[in-house]
């Protein structure tokens, strides 16, 4: 590989570097505060909450107050640990196995599509090779194919080579993040000076030790935003676990509420009745880390889609 | 990249080569060549399916993202309080599973015993049926528009934050006001970001899956099995055993949302260079 790029354009990059937009304008001191529009902002995020604070309330329910209480209001006999309880033990502890399918299936796949994308993007930032050009706009083209349109004959694939109903169904589809590799390229090009590479080169460092040893350091919240939003993905992901896994010991929590929801729904009285609660529960398990997560690295992420989201 | 190869063009290509053949009742696999394309394409549930959601699109989408744009301006004038906890409130939803959120949505639109219902109950006026013939679409794009806005409106206030401040300098001393400021540097400077927003939509809009899937365990009646393309290419295949004719959907379908951003794309680059 030969390294042919032009010198890192410092100039414009000095404004919209990476890390750079945190507090880096500074409002005018003294300027006033609106509180119409603070209220009408407050009025929308009452929309976006809403569902949640039901939930909240929902999980402290029994089926039947589900059915016979106030929505928005807490019932007269609130049974959060009770419903935790439920949850944790129905069917044998299957939901305990779900979560712990669900953090394996997004974490392996969150990392490997980081790095992935981390080592494409690089590469097409920094190197120059016979057809990168064209391998890019593939890249780029790929973007565009959904992946639930490809789920199918991926599906028809994985069962020709014995991969489904095997985690790895829910793992290599994941791996490929096109818009991952794109954020990264763009992140590679600010982020990433020539002159640490060539140093590192005349140094003598070998193209995987620059790359594990640097390069990765460097790009941190491009590789953090990255990591979240595929963690995301793979986490929230329906449609490719409903097809690829029968076998409900290898659920992720959705295809697993889901589930409960039919028999919920199906069962209505009797054997099931008390499904509601805990498909309700279970939402609100399974909602909780992603949360936590984007809430703890909301400085990296949002640095990172800073870089991403400009250029086209 | 051999992964991505692997990953990516190996099932299309085995779908463009299974949507070439035909299951028979006697006989076998037979080659058919592009008759489940002639199919498909006088297919009224692949029709409607494709009509239903692209119907959805033209609604929703705009709908969703002038939001998405609104707040994101709100956001980033710096005249709000709060505004790091609304930022954040507003894009939750996001992290929320779409299997959740359907749940979720779908009790609260509960003609019975769902909030919405309850409360206007309680006032006798006519309690809205969220979940009829009519609402469906409604519904769906209102579930939609809570899991998404907040997403774009991140995309769009992280690209607001990358204009240089020298810009607002140069439009206050101007004598611009905040809208003036909004409608002739942000907007314009925001570009490329709407229109990577717009991309995501145009592929997610076109797949739509997993809310109808959802919605139609309470609702079966309005929801049927093809109701989007997508769920009706699921059906063809996990119900239905119609392995190859679900490939020839899935194949259009993708080809569908290929020239649907392709279309966005060249709009979009003819109206910069007038």
């Amino acid at each position: 590989m030969t390294a042919l790029t032009p010198p890192a354009t410092v100039a414009p990059t000095a404004e919209r570097g990476p890390g750079a937009d945190h507090g880096k304008r500074r409002r005018s001191p003294g300027r006033r505060r609106s509180t119409p529009l603070t209220i009408a902002m407050l009025a929308a995020l009452a929309y976006f909450l809403l569902p949640l604070l039901w939930l909240l309330i929902a999980s402290t329910k029994s089926t039947q107050d589900l059915f016979n209480s106030f929505g928005l209001w807490f019932s007269h006999a609130p049974q959060l640990l009770t419903n935790l309880a439920d949850t944790f033990t129905q069917d044998d502890g299957v939901f305990v196995r779900w979560l712990l399918n669900t953090v394996v299936y997004a974490g392996v796949s969150a990392v490997g599509a980081a790095l992935l994308a981390a080592a494409g993007g690089y590469g097409f930032s920094k190197f120059r090779f016979r057809g990168d050009r064209t391998a890019f706009n593939l890249v780029l083209g790929a973007v565009m194919v959904p992946t639930t349109a490809l789920a199918i004959p991926t599906y028809l694939l994985f069962a020709k080579a014995g991969l489904v109903n095997t985690p790895w169904a829910i793992i290599l589809p994941s791996l490929v993040n096109p818009f991952g590799l794109y954020l990264m390229r763009v992140y590679a090009e600010d982020a990433v000076p020539d002159s640490i590479l060539e140093a590192a080169r005349i140094d003598g460092a070998g193209e995987a030790r620059i790359f594990f040893r640097i390069v990765l350091r460097l790009l941190g919240p491009g590789l953090v935003t990255v990591l979240l939003f595929t963690l995301v993905a793979t986490w929230n992901n329906y449609f490719l676990p409903l097809i690829m896994l029968n076998d409900p010991d290898l659920y992720p929590v959705t295809v697993g509420l889901s589930s409960w929801a039919a028999q919920a729904q199906n069962g209505g009285s009797g054997a099931s009745s008390d499904m509601l609660a805990l498909v309700v529960t279970g939402s609100l398990i399974s909602v909780v880390p992603l949360v936590v997560a984007f809430l703890l690295l909301q400085r990296y992420w949002q640095s990172g889609l800073a870089s991403g989201g400009v250029k086209q | 990249m051999v992964l991505f190869l692997l990953l990516f063009l190996a099932p299309l290509g085995y779908a463009a080569y299974l949507s070439l053949f035909q299951e028979r009742l006697i006989g076998g696999t037979a080659f058919v060549g592009l008759d489940n394309y002639t199919q498909a394409l006088t297919d009224p549930q692949f029709l409607h399916g494709v009509g239903r959601v692209a119907l959805f699109f033209v609604i929703q989408v705009p709908l969703m993202l002038l939001l998405a744009l609104l707040f994101a301006l709100a956001l980033d004038s710096g005249l709000l309080r709060l505004a790091a906890v609304i930022r954040l409130g507003i894009f939750v939803p996001y992290a929320v599973p779409s299997v959740v959120a359907s749940l979720m949505w779908g009790y609260l639109y509960g003609p019975d015993f769902g909030p919405f219902a309850q409360i206007a109950r309680k006032m006798s006026l006519p309690v809205p049926d969220f979940l009829s013939d009519g609402w469906m679409l409604g519904s769906l794009a209102n579930i939609v528009t809570w899991e998404f806005v907040g997403y774009n409106m991140i995309i769009l206030y992280a690209a607001l934050r990358t204009i240089p401040t020298e810009l607002y300098e140069a439009a206050s001393m101007d004598g611009a006001g905040a809208w003036r400021t909004a409608w002739s540097i942000k907007i314009p400077a925001l570009r490329p970001a709407l229109l990577l927003t717009l991309l995501f939509s145009v592929i997610g809009s076109f797949q739509l899956f997993n809310e109808p899937k959802l919605l139609m365990s309470i609702a079966p009646d309005v929801i049927s099995s093809s109701y989007t393309a997508n769920l009706y290419a699921y059906t063809l295949a996990f119900t239905g055993q119609q392995v190859n004719y679900a490939a020839t959907v899935s194949f259009l379908l993708g080809l569908v949302i290929v020239i649907a951003s392709y279309a966005v794309l060249l709009t979009a680059n003819r109206r910069r260079t007038p």
